[in-house]
């Protein structure tokens, strides 16, 4: 099935595809891969010389997928670095404590996340000095540059009794180990985040690719497999209890990739390197995973294409009982790929689909066929026409209120995808093989669609956008949008944050772009810091009308400094700006500063290159320009003079006290 | 591929290229240009030729002679 040369042909395709976009002659296609690779290399180069840099940005992205390894790391970082500046590339920073040697690991890492669009800067502890480095203040994990710590440490090494030794040990020393190793564990977890806010991940231990007692260790009361599964099970546990905590699951990776070729004997015991070379990509890929979503470079939602990608063949010539969609081979993968598929909705990530077609021959299967696993409600918005795929995609984004950017693409057709790229090349393109059994995998693998946490919110999103179709529908139906907000019986809730809502509340911090007057991030440890402190409130909005529940969709967050309330924080998710919750919030944010005896209420607005719809927020309700300079502009009430009055159609309420 | 891996113009690297004079060719380095010789060449260096590794000269002829014995 996934035969070496059938790889091959697909990487000169992938390659080919890269020169016919670029106009190279027919014959240069015909020179062997290595040589072409090379070619490749020199367009690159001419692409930066020409300024072109998404076209030499998509280039390296081939360049990469074609042969990822140490030389090509070293070429396409070295590029990336030169086209920095014209890039929408995130930055963000890694610090990797250690237990063995993972230099070489480096480079592909940063390789690999430069096509991801992030500028991954990595420092990496000294060797075997993790433990020294998480307790001391002044170590590079502690670096204010530092966006997140990787804990790689191997079992040999913080285990070495029960990995060297476990055949002499008795039971009670191994009770002792185990004990020990995961009390050490969880202790370095709680000392880093009481030094710092940074996400944490952490590998989990991995067990011995040959157990000391052979098939005996089974048989033994507590097997060496067993106490290596207690140590990781305790530091899920406490993993679980602590915030910005990830495990990363290093023994599942390796057993994915198989043990006996994850390890190489002679890199281990010259260069203390356990693993073997052609598996450095892949543990760069495992550490992607958390930091591609950390970094903020998550697609919020996915677009499909229908035919030869959904179902095999193309439902407008073979007709419903034509194509191929079923349990069983052929249609089997595209099932695979339907529960993939399926699986994004439940951690939050929205499908859309994009494809020419037929409208009622495309409905049809996706309302009838007995054997679809994603049906309409499934989708976010459709695009069925024979329009073109761009326009497709551009419309969607503005249809489900969130940036170009936020966008992945699938689509089994090579030429969509490089339409898609040129075009549109902050969207994420997946690539998929050419067998569709690998489809599902290749959504799976991809980390843009990684989550690390998942709020009640994430699990309902699907539901929230049909919705939301049912409400603009209704919409239409009235003359005046008064008529329709006092139609919509609008109910806020507003309430102090709580460890309930902590997660969501830092998330929104996180991901609201628009509707944003500060944009400042915080973490869910930063959030409950905040919170805690004398004089600051966060308060969040949640928000329900008669078509269903929005959920927590807004956030504010002030600060009282003698008698005046500053909002460091006003931010509402894009499903209900335009509603005038955002009214009924600051209202209530300057009713309760008057309450605690403030005379003015103040705000900054920070313009980014998306918070537009917020840049009148403060003006429009009133507010008076303060001060202006680089950053923006510092607005002022004065709540002695004015008052903000809650519009009469959302009925608002406080709950869990609040300061009353 | 010295060029990519030490971030020098490869008009700049000789035989007598040494870790003596570039800059960047530390132990690191040498540890990433053995692993992508290996991928490269498809072949396994043994530490006593690791060894021997001690200019782009060395190197030349060490892979050259590797290929020779072993054609694939």
């Amino acid at each position: 099935m996934n035969d070496p040369n059938s790889r091959t042909s697909e990487r000169v395709t992938a390659v080919q595809k890269v020169f016919e976009s670029q106009g190279i002659p027919p014959e240069e296609k015909l020179k062997p891969l290595n040589q072409r690779i090379s070619t490749l290399r020199g367009e690159i180069d001419g692409l930066i010389n020409q300024k072109s840099a998404h076209k030499a940005a998509v280039a390296l992205g081939e360049l990469w997928r074609t042969e990822a390894g140490p030389a090509a790391a070293a070429f396409v970082t070295s590029r990336f670095e030169r086209l920095r500046d014209r890039l929408p590339l995130v930055p963000y920073h890694v610090a990797i404590l250690r237990s063995f040697t993972v230099e070489p690991v480096v480079p592909l890492l940063r390789g690999a996340a430069f096509c991801l669009g992030v500028d991954l800067s990595v420092s990496v502890g000294d060797f075997n000095a993790y433990s020294q480095e998480i307790l001391d203040a002044e170590s590079l994990a502690y670096s204010s540059a530092v966006n997140a710590v990787v804990l790689a440490v191997q079992t040999t090494d913080i285990a070495p009794d029960l990995w060297n030794q476990f055949a002499g040990m008795s039971a009670g020393e191994v009770e002792d180990a185990i004990r020990r190793v995961s009390g050490s564990l969880q202790h370095w977890m709680r000392a880093l985040r009481k030094r710092s806010q940074a996400p944490f991940i952490v590998h989990n231990l991995e067990q011995p690719l040959r157990p000391n007692l052979g098939v005996l260790d089974s048989q033994r009361e507590t097997s060496l497999a067993e106490a290596i599964q207690r140590i990781n099970q305790e530091v899920r546990r406490c993993a679980r209890e602590i915030r910005g905590m990830y495990i990363l699951d290093y023994d599942a990776l390796v057993a994915r990739r198989g043990r006996l070729r994850w390890h190489d004997d002679r890199n281990w015991l010259m260069a203390r390197l356990p693993i073997a070379a052609d598996q450095f990509v892949h543990l760069a890929s495992e550490w992607l995973r958390f930091l591609v979503p950390l970094a903020g470079r998550s697609a919020k939602a996915l677009v499909v294409d229908l035919d030869n990608t959904l179902w095999g063949g193309i439902v407008g010539e073979e007709g419903i009982t034509g194509i191929k969609l079923g349990a069983e081979y052929p249609g089997a993968a595209y099932q695979a790929l339907q529960r993939a598929l399926l699986d994004l909705t439940r951690k939050g990530i929205l499908l859309a689909v994009c494809s020419k077609n037929n409208l009622d021959d495309a409905m049809e299967v996706l309302e009838k066929h007995p054997d679809m696993l994603l049906r309409p409600k499934h989708f976010a918005a459709m695009r069925i026409s024979w329009n073109d795929k761009v326009q497709g995609l551009r419309e969607i984004a503005s249809e489900l209120n969130i940036g170009i950017d936020s966008l992945a693409f699938l689509d089994d057709n090579p030429f969509e995808r490089e339409q898609v790229r040129a075009s549109l090349p902050e969207v994420t393109v997946i690539d998929l093989p050419k067998d569709p059994f690998q489809y599902a995998a290749a959504i799976r693998d991809h980390p843009v669609f990684e989550r690390l946490s998942l709020s009640a919110e994430d699990q309902q999103r699907t539901a929230f956008y049909s919705q939301q179709r049912e409400r603009d529908q209704a919409e239409q139906n009235f003359q005046s949008k008064e008529d329709f907000f006092r139609f919509l019986e609008q109910e806020a809730e507003i309430a102090p944050v709580s460890p309930a809502t902590l997660a969501r509340v830092a998330q929104l911090t996180q991901k609201t772009n628009q509707f944003n007057v500060t944009t400042r991030r915080y973490g869910e440890q930063q959030i409950a810091e905040l919170a805690a402190k004398p004089g600051s409130q966060v308060l969040s909005i949640r928000v329900r009308d008669r078509f269903g529940d929005h959920g927590l969709v807004g956030v504010a967050i002030t600060c009282d400094r003698d008698e005046t309330c500053e909002i460091d924080g006003f931010l509402l998710s894009c499903r209900v700006i335009g509603r005038t919750v955002e009214t009924a919030l600051l209202a209530h944010l300057t009713e309760s500063a008057a309450r605690r005896g403030c005379k003015q209420l103040i705000g900054w607005f920070l313009p980014t290159k998306k918070n537009a719809p917020a840049r009148e927020f403060y003006r429009q309700h009133g507010f008076e320009l303060a001060k202006q300079n680089g950053d923006g502009s510092l607005w002022s009430l004065d709540l002695t003079q004015r008052k903000i009055a809650s519009p009469e159609w959302i009925k608002v309420s406080m709950t869990n006290g609040g300061e009353d | 591929m010295a060029s990519d891996l030490f971030g020098v113009p490869a008009n700049q690297i000789s035989n007598a290229s040494s870790p003596e004079t570039i800059e960047a060719w530390d132990s690191v380095q040498h540890l990433n240009l053995v692993l992508a010789l290996e991928q490269k060449f498809n072949l396994q260096l043994s530490p006593e030729e690791i060894e021997q590794m001690k200019s782009i000269g060395d190197v030349t002829q060490l892979i050259e002679g590797k290929l020779q014995v072993t054609p694939s």
